[in-house]
């Protein structure tokens, strides 16, 4: 394994785009989404798309109800001549991470990775449970929000914590006085309003380099390391509690042997799945958690992860961080976790 | 962005009609159901699935069903206040997590509880089973909290279902339907829109591009060679010549007449990309490439932000077009 290890090629985030998300953008379609940020992304790496050696995408033709939508979406990437590319039906977040085993094969040193997300155009909540299980669990038509509750109730009956501290933690990230947020109804008990994302459109791009691609940044955010892991899909099965796959991932990416951390940017959609990541994550308090807002504040689906790869970079690329950690989530109840760690020093 | 008074938008039903086969793990569980009987599977490392999986986490085989409850107990739960229409209660309920009795892990189910007060952690709660069963996961109607006549009820439903199980001659379960249907708002963003707009105007209006100058038609968000917006409006011919076209020689639903008839991409003078429509006005076998064709539009009253607003291309007589002029638009 550490053998392995060593031979590794260094690669860095190098650029990150995004548009500001919005609940719903009639004007943009798939292509119009992607071409503003793949450009936008490029112009702060100092490439031109002849130069990106990978390209890969994160997008749910399901959202938009438009079968290989992704394909369309291509034509705002400029894949005439043909590229090399790929496609993920996840998060972008998973699109980086093969983009990054792609560049460890050596012979590219560049890629481009975007992500796009139109919840708007048709019912989430119904989209949604299209990915559970389709014998179990789709008959019954649970929505993302109720899957989301059953696991904060299981938290809250751990007495490791309270109502309040879910409260805590979406007055943090989107405002509003904890007293009044728990005035609040319920929406799906134990979860009210304010617990629980909002609905976005939205896309992002990243550029990776390699090696001295990536040295001729200014200050380039190294990947130090990158995993993710995926639990069994049936829930009765599951400790929701915990977050087993993002501690297993977090030690592989090697968030407790990397130093200080100064920032981490998760992908928690619901307030107590931020409690839980913590946890896993083993975040102490002198680490400033999402101070993007995070998915509490926008929420694009298949972008909401790879934008947490992207905000924590940034941190670094303008001196802010010297070490980051950024997760990113998929599935009812984070089933499936990314950890990357970050950090200013390629090598420690 | 709000609602765009410029961007058209329609109502879009994706719909599948699938059937799922369930393998004999799901299917004997299912049959079960359809009994009105609770059944769990046995795992290697001796633990009791509900509801039943081919393998467990480990990767192990399962082995043999075990029935389990009927009673159990919520391990979570949730209230719904305002149930969607796919939800199996139409009033507020609880979704929970119930490990049956005798087993190991939870299912997944909702509960008739009649008021949030009366769920908590750890509560019993016994089945309610739907009059007509077909092997599907909501023969189980619901859980409901465990009380004598909930429970003689539910003793009484299994006892029926056994008894008439008995003289049984049902085949297994192992397909069920497993409709999908989704709807969306379609919105046609802004460069499509202007096009279908100028449609309904008699106008074709394409989109160039600043960097190769192509025309593209309709006007597109990216050039794919240029990477840049494609929507410097033009307005285009309404005639043009066949760069290709195939006959359509067999029936089918949404065929617009009935067969032999031509499909044809049409390139328009003034730009770069054909379009795909109908030719009529000529037998089948003596369309070419190269064919100088015309628009035949619909009457000024049936007008519509839509390409069929054309009805279909006809020849204009004059003669043909030069090989050269279309080669690089095949
Ligand atoms: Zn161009």
């Amino acid at each position: 394994m550490s053998a392995s290890r060593a031979r590794r090629r260094d690669v860095a985030i190098v650029s990150f785009a995004q548009l500001p998300p919005v609940r719903r953008d009639t004007a943009r379609d798939e292509t119009e989404l992607v071409q503003p940020v793949v450009t936008a992304a490029l112009r702060q790496a100092g490439l031109t798309r002849q130069d990106i050696g990978f390209t890969v995408s994160g997008s749910c033709d399901y959202l938009i109800g438009r079968p290989f939508s992704f394909v369309t979406a291509l034509d705002g990437v400029a894949p005439w001549p043909p590229i090399a590319e790929s496609h993920v039906e996840m998060d972008g977040a998973w699109a980086l991470y093969e983009a990054w085993v792609r560049l460890q094969q050596g012979d590219v040193d560049t890629a481009l990775i975007y992500a796009y997300g139109k919840s708007s155009l048709g019912d989430l909540p119904a989209v949604l449970t299209m990915q559970l299980d389709p014998y179990y669990l789709a008959p019954l038509g649970i929505d993302a929000v109720s899957l989301a509750a059953l696991q904060a109730r299981a938290l809250l009956d751990s007495g490791r914590a309270t109502e309040r501290d879910l409260a805590v933690v979406a007055a943090a990230r989107r405002g509003g006085a904890v007293a009044e947020l728990l005035a609040t109804p319920y929406l799906v008990a134990p979860l009210r309003r304010h617990d629980c994302p909002p609905i976005s459109d939205g896309a992002c791009a990243v550029v990776l380099a390699a090696g001295d691609a990536a040295r001729r940044h200014a200050r380039p955010a190294w990947i130090r390391g990158i995993d993710h892991r995926v639990e069994p899909h049936q829930l009765g099965s599951r400790d929701l509690t915990r977050s087993t796959s993002t501690a297993i991932a977090a030690e592989h990416a090697g968030v407790a042997t990397i130093g200080p951390i100064d920032v981490a940017e998760l992908h928690a959609p619901f307030s107590h799945q931020e409690l839980i990541l913590r946890d896993a994550l083993g975040l102490g308090a002198e680490v400033a958690v999402n101070p993007s807002g995070g998915a509490l504040v926008a929420n694009p689906m298949m972008v909401a992860g790879l934008t947490r790869l992207g905000e924590a970079a940034a941190r670094i690329h303008d001196g802010r961080a010297r070490n980051a950690v950024a997760h990113a989530t998929s599935g009812p109840c984070l089933q499936q976790n990314l950890v990357c760690v970050l950090s200013s020093e390629v090598a420690s | 962005m709000d609602r765009d008074e410029e961007v058209l938008e329609a109502p879009y039903r994706l719909e599948y009609t699938y059937q799922r086969s369930t393998g004999p793990v799901i299917g004997r569980f299912l049959g079960a159901l359809r009994d009105a009987r609770l059944e769990g599977v046995r795992t290697a490392s001796g633990s009791v699935m509900v509801p039943p999986l081919e393998y467990d986490a480990d990767g192990a085989a399962t082995g043999e069903p075990t029935v389990v409850g009927p009673g159990g107990v919520v391990t979570t739960w949730a209230w719904v206040t305002e149930p969607r229409r796919e939800h199996p209660l139409p009033h507020p309920f609880a979704w929970a997590l119930v490990r049956l009795d005798g087993a190991d892990s939870a299912m997944l189910h909702a509960v008739d509880a009649g008021s949030i007060d009366a769920m908590r952690t750890g509560m019993r709660v016994v089945p309610r089973w739907q009059d007509e069963r077909t092997g599907s996961i909501r023969d189980l109607a619901c859980f409901v909290p465990e009380s004598a006549a909930a429970a003689a009820a539910a003793a009484a439903a299994a006892a029926a279902a056994s008894a008439a199980a008995a003289g049984d001659d049902r085949p297994p379960v192992t397909m069920f339907p497993s409709p999908v249907a989704l709807d969306y708002t379609v919105t046609a963003g802004r460069h499509l829109s202007a096009y279908l707009r100028a449609l309904a105007e008699r106008r074709i209006v394409g989109g160039r591009c600043p960097v190769c100058t192509k025309v593209y038609l309709p006007p597109r968000g990216a050039c794919p060679t240029c990477g840049v917006p494609a929507d410097a409006p033009v307005e285009v011919a309404d005639h043009g010549v066949v760069t290709t076209f195939c006959i359509i020689r067999i029936p089918f639903d949404a065929a617009p007449f009935p067969p032999p008839y031509a499909s044809v991409a049409v390139l328009l003078e003034g730009a770069d990309m054909p379009i795909f429509h109908l030719l009529r006005g000529i037998p089948p076998e003596e369309v070419r490439m190269g064919m100088r064709v015309r628009a035949v539009w619909v009457a000024d009253d049936q007008l519509g932000p839509t390409l069929a607003s054309i009805r279909w291309f006809e020849p204009t007589g004059e003669p043909d077009a030069p090989h050269d002029q279309i080669a690089r638009h095949l």
